[in-house]
């Protein structure tokens, strides 16, 4: 069975698309939970669309369009929060919804049908074109080389930014080049689950991988691994009976979060009856 | 004992305010100096000074060829406060470790020798049985403690201490400084606090900081002098502190 599910190019495809999407949102959801930037990436998903909406209407590749708009809506909210007065949720809240609201009017000025809309608001696992995988394959090469190479300073800013300040470590550039890899992971995984669910991508398999341990390079390895089932179930799901892939993802991801929850659950009232005995 | 800073005349504050007004102080390497003062006075202002944190209007800050340089750390530094994420994912040990990261520092890896300096800096404060711990399993003492091995490990010549003793208990009040008393012999300290009357029996000499600063080169002050350098301390002490050390106002 297995075999002939392969057969199909555009199963290979997003089989590969899975595993890539794994890889970066295991590393970049990893930094975005642990800094507590769960909202802000909401924000930067959502402005992105303002991306999406200008690349119909141009006719460019529309994630192509959103991976710019994305990073500069990133850098824009990082920017206003640090060196204005403006509060930083503020902030993200305007983007978020004027991104949405850009996208919205772009997508009805373009004339005719707006083919594959539904793709990016939900995603489609099983349409990842070649380009896609490239630019994700791009993606993940980078991240994993940024995060073998500074991974001692991105943890060290991490945890307390200001005393890596009084270290002269160069910490707004660095919070620059890290927002733009969020904005460019979150858009570049648009197709996998869409802009409505990506960010429970970023999410989920650290919660899970937060389960068992309490180490930032762990959380971001069994992210990884929990991000891969996730994927390859909700790919099978998605395939079988024919429903948006980002659904099946989430949905299988949430089910192995109960899962191991429990699991955990019943390891703690075990070793406690093991203590009373 | 030789010059570890030296700070000319300086002028500073945040937006084009001046908190330090005309500020001159010279730091030996052998110093403990007590910093007191009112709540805004400045205190924080003059350490962010020495820090480098926020450049002077006017004057001059030199340090030691030592501090200059030096590609490690030479400036150990406690906070006020600090915005640490109780929940965030890292160990003791790393966050030991990442004191001896400074400038660009590429290298993903700790080397054997800054792992073996961490261990001896852990040993040294007494907290080696921490080393695994996740930082959301401490308490508050001990992640003061934590934060001063963190600021140890580079060995530096001068450590910074900012109200270190304002959220914890009293014991590590007296741990701490039992531990800054052997840290001295190895490096200057400049340590502020609120505590008037128990620093003193530790601190060498004190700084009276309010917009100016006076500088006390005794750990021995009365209320009057207090008063003389513009620093209305009432110099009310819980504990026991030695009457030697502090002389009470005299009807
Ligand atoms: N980052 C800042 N921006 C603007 N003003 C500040 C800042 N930090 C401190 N101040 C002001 O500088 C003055 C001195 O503050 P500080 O040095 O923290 O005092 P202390 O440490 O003696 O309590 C206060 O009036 C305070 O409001
Ligand atoms: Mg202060």
């Amino acid at each position: 069975m297995i075999s002939e599910f392969l057969q199909y190019k555009f199963i290979t495809n997003s089989l590969l698309a899975g595993i890539l999407a794994s890889i970066s949102c295991g590393i970049i959801g990893t930094y975005i939970v642990t800094r507590r930037m769960v909202f802000l990436s909401g924000g930067i998903t959502h402005a992105s669309f303002g991306g999406i909406g200008i690349g119909y209407f141009f006719g460019l590749n529309p994630i192509i369009s959103a991976a710019i708009f994305g990073v500069l809506s990133a850098l824009g909210i990082e920017f206003v929060s640090k060196k204005t007065e403006i509060r930083e949720d503020s902030v993200i809240g305007i983007l978020w919804s004027f991104g949405m609201a850009l996208g919205i009017m772009f997508i009805f000025l373009t004339p005719g049908y707006a083919p594959n809309l539904m793709s990016y608001l939900f995603g489609s696992i099983l349409t990842v074109s070649t380009l896609d995988i490239w630019m994700m394959f791009g993606l993940s090469l980078i991240l994993i080389m940024i995060f073998i190479l500074f991974f001692r300073i991105i943890l060290f800013i991490s945890y307390d930014q200001e005393y890596a300040k009084t270290h002269k470590i160069a910490v707004d550039l660095i919070n620059y080049l890290l927002i733009s890899l969020v904005a460019l992971t979150i858009v570049l995984n648009i197709k996998v689950v869409g802009i409505i669910l990506v960010i429970s991508l970023l999410t989920i398999p650290q919660s899970i991988a937060n389960l068992f341990t309490k180490n930032f390079k762990n959380i971001i390895l069994i992210s990884i691994v929990i991000g891969l089932i996730g994927a390859f179930l909700g790919l099978v799901i998605s395939y079988k009976i024919n429903i948006p892939s980002g659904a099946s993802i989430i949905f299988s991801l949430v089910m192995i979060f109960i899962i191991a929850k429990l699991l955990q659950l019943l390891k703690r009232k075990i070793n406690l009856n093991r203590q009373r005995i | 004992m030789s010059k570890v800073v030296e700070i000319q005349s300086v002028f500073a504050g945040y937006n084009g305010d001046i908190i330090l007004n005309d500020v001159s102080i010279d730091i030996f390497d052998d110093d403990f100096i007590g910093v007191i003062g009112p709540n805004g006075g400045g205190k924080t202002t003059l350490l962010n000074v020495i820090l480098g944190l926020i450049k002077p209007y006017k004057g001059s800050v030199k340090f030691c060829d030592d501090l200059k340089f030096g590609r490690n750390n030479k400036i150990g530094y406690l906070p006020q406060q600090n915005n640490i994420d109780k929940k965030f994912p890292i160990t003791v040990k790393d966050v030991v470790l990442s004191g001896l990261i400074y400038g660009v520092g590429f290298l993903s890896r700790y080397s054997k020798q800054d792992k073996l300096k961490a261990e001896e800096t852990l040993r040294k404060i007494g907290i080696s049985d921490l080393s695994k711990y996740a930082i959301g399993e401490l308490s508050g003492g001990q992640m003061q403690k934590v934060l001063l091995s963190r600021a140890i490990v580079s060995s530096p010549r001068l450590l910074i201490l900012d109200e270190p003793n304002t959220f914890v208990d009293n014991q590590f009040e007296g741990e701490l400084y039992e531990i800054l008393n052997e840290l001295n012999k190895e490096m200057a300290i400049i340590i502020v606090t609120h505590d008037v009357g128990t620093i003193s029996s530790y601190v060498k000499t004190i700084a009276c900081v309010n917009r100016t600063l006076h500088y006390h080169k005794s750990n021995i002050i009365t209320e009057e002098q207090l008063a003389s350098y513009n620093c209305p301390i009432k110099l009310i002490t819980h504990g026991e502190v030695p009457h030697t050390v502090l002389k009470k106002h005299s009807h």
